[in-house]
């Protein structure tokens, strides 16, 4: 019972988070609203047990990459951004497009639902830590996917300043 | 019966001290500010506040209501719903960290097992508060502050989560529970097994913490305040109390991490167990100061107070005696370490923010790219360097039966001479071209 208000809790957080994020003119509001559902998805997670997950979402998510977000916003002149138009002539499709996405997902989760059966839920005394667990099979089954993406973010940093930077 | 008592201990104990927590870090803040400014007037041989109570004693307090009874000024361009919820944010996310520190072995309200990453993460999104707070205001000085801060944070964030990586290697464990047990099951402090890392912490956490000599978000001979130019009264307020609860935690991390956390120096050698008085006996030599102090004193009320003060002095040396005698020790089992627990872990925590203020009163104010350069072309390096020592001497000691006394000096000494090549590498380049920061 006490679970599942908690997850309504969270989930509506996040989804009403995450509309405001669209729809809010102010670009500074917007991001605060994401870092809100950020919050919350890791607050999912961590109902989930899955606390490292968890930690990681709010450190990575909302306490890196949102910083940087917002360091970058308020570099902008927001004026500007304030009396724009948020709407183009072709916001109908976009709408169709969302519907057909978003009907997409519902079909899929009730034709999924009765094909795919969940097994119960672990008691939370039975679960380890996930820490190690998560290190273990990323340093070992999962090696050589996890060096490639890091290769990859490095190449992207790397190329990133070389474009941006003629003399280094 | 049984049931209600598991329901109660599970629950009802943490609450209380989330509640005393609550309660208590205002006050304890307000007196790291009374403290700051003694020591303070201390090294530039003044006297520091003393109409207040006997020697200052009351000035926090006074302070506080002086604060509270402040007008509320909201400028008239600011966005205010931002500016509102901004210092919540950073007061929150302060205390919220708190919750997972282990002040002595009773004294917890989680033991997360992720426990060390929660405080440094949940810490972390403090800054949320100084950049909205910053940007609310709708002032240049305010929004530079904000920039600078966020710049700061982002640069030794990495380095500070690279230093405590060295910590982790050797604990094994993130809850802060078991890092305290693995210090007592080593025998030493990770401080003295990993000084590079311990040494790039410290840097770290005073940047983070944005004091002087990185306090640069504040800068008041160039920003005015920073990033709360616009702020007054209460809100100003709980921007302290924010700043001075990050400095908390920041010193309970490295306590917890690098100096033993509640464990007393020597934990293991029954040679040191004559330590077990020292509790007793600092208290004792404090509570005899007050009284001998007391007669001194220029007002009868003064006088007094200052007798109240030796006295409670006196009652705290009785009670952490206490557990001493075998009587009590046998009455109430565990009582010894849990108040001892707590005495070593405030007094570790204390030494650490002395530190804190005796660097902020003896080093100037770093020039912004001198902040940049030190953050990210010095002790980043540094402290991935000392993450990799220290896995070498680990695998030394466990796959190639190296002891750990020839394996850790080894490393720590290859460590420094890289650091000292870094340091000399960058003033190298420095002498070159001249970089002029941006921001």
């Amino acid at each position: 019972m006490v679970d599942q208000v908690i997850f309504h809790f969270f989930a509506a957080l996040a989804v009403i988070s995450a509309v405001l994020v669209v729809t809010r003119r102010n670009v500074v509001q917007s991001a605060i609203f994401l870092i809100t559902a950020l919050l919350a998805t890791a607050g999912i997670f961590l109902q989930l047990h899955a606390e490292f997950l968890f930690i990681v979402q709010v450190i990575l998510y909302a306490g890196g990459i949102m910083v940087l977000f917002v360091f970058v916003i308020m570099l902008i002149n927001l004026d500007v951004s304030l009396h724009q138009v948020q709407f183009n002539r072709q916001w109908w499709l976009g709408l169709l497009l969302a519907l057909v996405v978003g009907a997409q997902l519902v079909l899929a989760i009730v034709i999924g639902e009765s094909k795919v059966s969940f097994g119960a839920p672990a008691p939370p005394t039975a679960l380890e830590p996930s820490t190690q667990l998560v290190g273990h099979v990323l340093f070992g089954e999962y090696m050589l996917p996890f060096e490639i993406a890091s290769i990859l973010l490095l190449v992207a940093m790397i190329g990133a300043v070389v474009m941006a930077k003629k003399k280094i | 019966m049984q049931g209600l008592l598991h329901f109660l201990l599970r629950f009802l104990v943490p609450l209380i001290c989330a509640v005393i927590i609550v309660a208590v870090v205002p006050l304890v803040a307000g007196y790291i500010v009374l403290m700051e400014r003694k020591v303070m007037a201390d090294m530039q041989a003044r006297l520091g506040p003393m109409r207040v109570g006997p020697h200052g004693l009351l000035q926090p307090i006074a302070d506080a209501v002086k604060l509270l009874l402040k007008e509320d000024i909201i400028p008239e361009e600011a966005d205010k719903l931002i500016f509102w919820i901004a210092p919540l944010i950073s007061v929150t996310t302060a205390m919220l960290a708190m919750s997972a520190l282990a002040i002595g072995p009773w004294f917890q309200i989680a033991d997360l097992n992720v426990g060390l990453l929660f405080i440094v993460g949940i810490g972390a999104l403090g800054i949320f508060g100084i950049v909205l707070g910053g940007w609310s205001s709708n002032s240049h000085y305010s929004l530079l502050g904000a920039l600078r801060s966020a710049a700061q944070l982002v640069s030794y964030e990495t380095a500070a989560g690279m230093a405590i990586v060295g910590g982790l290697l050797l604990a094994g464990t993130l809850s802060t529970r078991e890092i305290i047990q693995a210090q007592n099951d080593y025998g030493v402090w990770f401080g003295f097994a990993a000084p590079v890392g311990f040494f790039v912490y410290l840097v770290a956490s005073i940047a983070e913490t944005n004091r002087a000599p990185f306090d640069l978000p504040e800068a008041e001979s160039e920003l005015v305040a920073g990033y709360m130019t616009e702020y007054s009264g209460f809100r100003w307020a709980l921007y302290f109390l924010a700043e001075y609860t990050n400095m908390v935690v920041v010193a309970s991390i490295a306590t917890t991490l690098f100096l033993g956390g509640w464990l007393r120096p020597f934990a293991g050698t029954p040679a040191f167990n004559f330590l077990d008085y020292a509790p007793s006996v600092l208290m004792l030599a404090v509570g005899a100061y007050c009284f001998y102090r007391a007669p001194k004193q220029p007002v009868k009320v003064q006088q007094l107070f200052m007798m109240v003060v030796g006295l409670g002095l006196l009652l705290v040396a009785v009670v952490l005696a206490l557990p001493l005698t075998s009587m009590v020790n046998n009455m109430v089992p565990g009582l010894k370490a849990g108040l001892h627990g707590a005495f070593w872990f405030l007094l570790k925590v204390g030494l650490y923010l002395y530190v804190f203020m005796w660097l902020r009163f003896t080093f100037p104010r770093y020039r912004f790219d001198q902040l940049m350069r030190l953050g990210w072309q010095f002790l980043i390096p540094l402290s991935i360097i000392n993450v990799m020592g220290i896995g070498v001497a680990l695998a030394l000691h466990r796959h190639w039966g190296w002891s750990n006394w020839t394996a850790f000096p080894l490393t720590t000494v290859v460590t420094l001479l890289i650091a000292g090549w870094l340091g000399w590498a960058g003033e190298k380049k420095d002498k070159q071209h001249v970089f002029v920061g941006e921001i």
